[in-house]
């Protein structure tokens, strides 16, 4: 199910001659509820793949933003059983949206690779990504996935080699993760330079579609992204407007709906890599 | 000797590298560097040359005669590492890798510090060597060791506070990463101790075995046998390891490995990750795979000592791997027996040892008398006390007071 329900995903936004959408929100932040009205409403405002943050403790590849809302989340009580049932509530409130759970190691350990795996597949998450987990570390956790198809998306940055990049395509499922930047996840006045020369270095060596995260700001720099990438990942701003808000669902639908009508708009069908 | 052009990435089944994707490239250049750098014999002529007319070295070891004494049991030596410039081991590891990264390019530093004395060292490598130095370090160290931040300012440095989390060396650490993962073509990491990613457990390792290297040659110098058993301090564990390293082979030494017991196991408050299976299991903190102090659910648990050194929540993985295979073994002090420690020796033989050293001390205060006389304790005095005087000063009025 899981590969099929993001590469229809992605079928579908390039039909439309568009990239796909792929907000992250940190599950449990402000606290269960909230976060799950605030993901309901992702959904309602065009969502193609949702990206669910799982908090932890020590975040190294994150930003200010995340970090403060897995460190609410954490406060709260949050943990990577409740995520499970939050998928779970998700996946029964629709069954489109390809739902992707991205956690550091320690807390899947902790749970158990096999155990964690299983009973994501088994709650409705379609893919697993875990960015403190480099090709050589993975076994356990590919074994895992292929047995219980969930798909784990391996990320690519500007600093990878071009002998890794190839192995990277090759082995991840789903869809590959471009990371836009060296450094950690957060809001940029600007996108990196050398976007554009990264993203058709990683369309050569890739068999999947390719989708940019870290730093995706805004409606106007996701436009940009998404004449380049096949998927758009917007993080850390979507969190700031929730944060900020009154109503975090009703300030989630809003930006959602902003970025979505960017991408729209942006669409040009034929221009699009197959 | 490393014919594949690769070092070990794990020690059984310990260590590994678990970081973000953008940093596998500067891993893999590092350790290609590092290997090259280690086969070239100017380099080893520089770096010696250094560690004997900069840092000093060797470092004296010292027969504590008054504290044996006092003790009634092993004779004690002490490997002076405090006297080492800058006041710590740390010097040792700061300097080669500071060697290291100008061979690779790289003209900016970040550092982590706990304590300060590795701060204070890669500050003090970096304004020897002509390089930018960024020192992250937890606003509760900054506040427990004045002397060192201001130390490192003097020496060139900028000192980032860091006030999340437990605003300690794990989050400094955290910092330091992600200054790295930002401006990782332009910066070497300068990580501190025996931990993080391969190849720097290695490579910190190799840095800091000169320690255990002198140490074994001055015992068979002066008493013609080695010590029954070395003891050393483990936060992250570079000091221990470097005393270790030399002995592994030596059947008959113990090796003892010291963690910060800090307000008692039961307490919960502490940084022994090997001593408390209710909070120490394997995990992954900071791209190694080793004993982590986490809760049931494997968020990093909040950790405390005496001493900002030792107050870390995973310990070097190849120490997990010595302590499974049995080659070492692994104990606890806690703040009560580390000041007590420093009050002892500062006593008996004139010395100020850094809070981290004392834990060391303490072990060997408690090992001693149960020893014959004909005994030998080596431990590693692997810093200096002054930077830890208002900590000393401040416990021992808390204790002083009246309990209500």
């Amino acid at each position: 199910m899981s590969s099929q329900r993001i590469h229809a995903a992605f079928a579908a936004a390039r039909a439309e001659g568009r990239a796909a959408l792929m907000p992250y929100f940190t599950v449990g932040f402000p606290d269960f509820d909230a976060s799950v009205a605030v993901l309901r409403s992702i959904i309602e405002a065009g969502a193609d793949l949702i990206e669910l943050g799982i908090p932890f403790s020590d975040p190294l590849a994150d930003g200010p933003t995340i970090q403060h809302a897995s460190q609410i989340a954490l406060n709260k009580g949050m943990t990577l059983t409740k995520s499970l049932k939050l998928v779970q509530k998700l996946r029964i409130y629709s069954a489109t949206p390809p739902l992707i759970m991205m956690s550091y190691t320690n807390p899947i350990l902790a749970y158990g690779v096999e155990r964690l795996v299983a009973d994501a597949a088994e709650a409705g998450a379609d893919g697993l990504i875990v960015p403190d987990l480099p090709l050589e570390e993975a076994a356990t956790f590919e074994q895992a996935c292929n047995t219980h198809d969930l798909a784990l998306i391996y990320l690519a940055a500007p600093t990878t080699t071009s002998g890794r990049l190839t192995e990277i395509a090759r082995r991840t499922n789903g869809f590959l993760y471009l990371v836009s930047l060296t450094g950690v996840t957060g809001e940029r006045a600007a996108l990196p330079a050398d976007l554009a020369t990264f993203v058709r270095r990683a369309r050569s060596a890739a068999h999947t579609p390719l989708a940019v995260g870290f730093g995706i700001s805004n409606p106007e720099q996701a436009r940009l992204v998404g004449e380049l990438a096949d998927g758009v990942i917007v993080g850390s701003a979507l969190i700031r407007a929730v944060a900020q808000a009154a109503d975090p669902a009703q300030a989630a639908h809003d930006f959602v709906s902003r970025l979505r009508g960017a991408l729209t708009a942006a669409g040009d069908p034929g221009s699009r890599a197959g | 000797m490393h014919t594949d052009g690769h070092l070990p990435a794990k020690f059984g089944p310990y260590g590994g590298q678990f970081v973000p994707e953008t940093l596998m490239p500067a891993l893999a250049e590092l350790e290609a560097a590092y290997i090259a750098l280690a086969a070239d014999a100017a380099f080893a002529a520089e770096f010696s040359d250094l560690l004997r007319t900069y840092v000093g070295r060797p470092t004296p070891l010292t027969r504590a005669r008054r504290l044996t004494a006092h003790l009634g049991g092993a004779q004690i030596y002490l490997k002076r590492e405090d006297l080492a410039h800058t006041g710590a081991h740390k010097i040792n590891n700061a300097l080669g890798q500071a060697l290291l990264a100008r061979q690779t390019g790289k003209r900016r530093l970040v550092a982590e510090t706990g304590a300060g004395q590795h701060g204070v060292a890669s500050a003090t490598v970096a304004a020897l060597l002509g390089l930018e130095c960024v020192v992250y370090m937890g606003t509760t160290d900054i506040a427990r060791q004045q002397p060192n931040v201001q130390r490192m300012k003097l020496l060139g440095a900028e000192v980032r506070p860091v006030d999340a989390g437990t605003r300690t060396l794990k989050d400094a650490i955290n910092e330091a990463i992600r200054d790295w993962v930002t401006n990782v073509r332009t910066t070497h990491y300068l990580l501190g101790s025996a931990l993080g990613p391969h190849p720097y457990p290695t490579i910190v390792r190799d840095f800091q075995a000169v320690i255990g290297r002198e140490a074994r040659g001055q015992m068979l110098d002066a008493l013609g046998r080695l010590p029954d058993a070395c003891i050393a301090c483990v936060g992250g564990g570079s000091n221990a390891i470097g005393l270790f390293h030399a002995f592994r082979e030596d059947a008959g030494v113990r090796l003892i490995g010291v963690e910060a017991g800090g307000a008692g196991i039961a307490s919960g408050r502490h940084a022994a990750r090997f001593a408390d299976p209710a909070l120490g299991r394997p995990g992954v903190l900071h791209g190694t795979h080793t004993y982590v102090l986490q809760d049931a659910a494997g968020q990093i648990a909040a950790t405390h000592s005496i001493s900002a050194g030792l107050d870390y929540a995973a310990v070097g993985p190849e120490h997990a791997f010595l302590r499974e295979t049995g080659r070492a073994e692994y104990t606890f002090a806690d703040d009560d027996a580390a000041l007590a420690a420093f009050q002892l020796l500062a006593r008996t033989e004139g010395i100020l040892p850094a809070l981290e050293s004392a834990h060391a001390v303490a072990e060997a205060v408690r090992l001693a008398p149960t020893l014959g006389r004909d005994r030998i304790l080596l431990v590693n005095l692997s810093g200096r006390g002054d930077k830890d005087l208002d900590s000393v000063l401040h416990a021992l009025k808390e204790r002083e007071e009246p309990r209500t």
